[in-house]
């Protein structure tokens, strides 16, 4: 009925909003709330497994610890940069904005290689799933290859955890640079896809997971092409919104699924 | 940019601009102690009920510094952090009903 009174070159009157604030922001945090649940029925799951499981392995030795303290440094460090960065474009600075953006995405990327390095050596170590293809040179040597055959679900729980947190981050990662350089980011997505695909040895899961950024690309292209827009303070700052996610979700499985099973 | 987009744009920089930047500084120091005190903790070897106790508690304490003051939700309206933070810690509270049943599969045993 308002749009009925008013000239047509002025935006409709909407109702005030129930959360006194703009509907994108509504939007991503629904969206977060119902990632928290899918990840939290994963580590309930993960917990149940756990304790109903007699002989359950606590395999990571203090290289594994300092590692994933090293990684979650990171991603303390690139939420720090983000709100930097949410702060500089509510200050209209372009500039500082970009910087800030670029550094959450290089400890993002730095997270994600740590990762893929520690998933690298504890499947070159026996630690498995069925699906992953066969490392040469690996048979039966490695210090996880019991941990694999006698308790299967520790494998199958660690990767699948780790392994949608790590996809979370990538897509994230993906997400800052659509919203930094907006389309001078797929050349370099297209990059990063040949260099993860082409610098990883054929028996590593990376190397069918490289395509992955592949599909990003695509869809990153469609979007940018197809709905261009000016990205603002408040793309930046919902950015932020899924950024601090998955930092979020990373305190929680970084002392459940490691710190629990550290043998020091 | 359109009008309504730099209507919002105004209203993000509102919200944000009445603390200054050094609280992010503070959270992030803290945030960082309170990972290398559950480090630590890992390195002394303590009973897995009592060290799982002290990192969940811990891991509660950062995702509120998280939530509270990098995604901004301390400023938000009560309704929204009330509605928000309620509705997924009444499902996860229902999920948590049945996790006694892990310790009856424990006595239960393996055929």
């Amino acid at each position: 009925m308002a749009e009925a009174t008013l000239p047509h070159d002025m935006p409709a009157a909407y109702e005030p909003s129930l959360f006194g604030t703009y509907s994108k922001k509504i939007g991503m945090w629904l969206f977060l709330l119902s990632d928290s649940l899918t990840f939290g029925a994963l580590l309930y799951a993960y917990s149940y497994g756990r304790i109903s499981t007699p002989n359950w392995p606590t395999p990571f030795h203090s290289e594994s610890i300092v590692n994933a303290t090293i990684m979650t440094a990171f991603l303390l460090t690139s939420s720090l940069t983000m709100v930097l960065a949410v702060r500089a474009a509510v200050d209209k600075d372009a500039k500082a904005q970009r910087l800030w953006l670029l550094a959450t995405m290089a400890c993002g990327l730095g997270f994600v290689i740590l990762h893929g390095r520690e998933w690298s050596k504890l499947i070159a170590e026996g630690l498995t799933l069925p699906v992953f293809p066969a490392v040469p040179g690996h048979s039966a040597s490695g210090e996880f290859v019991n941990v694999a055959r006698t308790v299967p679900q520790f494998a199958a729980t660690f990767f699948a955890l780790t392994g949608l947190h790590m996809l979370h981050v990538t897509l994230g990662v993906v997400y800052l640079g659509v919203v930094a350089l907006r389309r001078n980011f797929i050349p370099i997505l297209l990059v990063l896809w040949l260099a993860a695909w082409l610098g990883t040895p054929a028996y590593s899961p990376f190397h069918y997971a490289a395509h992955v950024l592949l599909a990003t690309a695509v869809v990153c292209a469609f979007i940018l092409w197809l709905k261009p827009k000016v990205y603002d303070s408040s793309d930046v700052e919902v950015a932020g919104l899924y950024w601090h996610f998955v930092d979020l979700v990373w305190m929680f499985i970084f002392p459940l699924v490691y710190l629990m099973s550290a043998r020091i | 940019m359109e009008p309504f987009q730099q209507a919002i744009a105004e209203r993000v920089a509102e919200q944000h601009r009445h603390h200054g930047k050094a609280q992010f500084f503070w959270v992030w120091g803290v945030l960082l102690v309170l990972t290398a005190i559950e480090v630590y903790l890992t390195y002394q070897n303590l009973q897995p009920l009592r060290m799982l106790t002290i990192l969940m508690s811990l891991s509660l304490v950062k995702a509120a510094l998280i939530i509270g003051f990098f995604m901004h939700m301390k400023y938000e309206v009560s309704r929204m952090k009330w509605l928000t933070m309620s509705a997924v810690a009444a499902c996860l509270a229902l999920m948590m009903i049945f996790f006694p049943d892990a310790f009856r599969i424990l006595s239960v045993g393996v055929k």
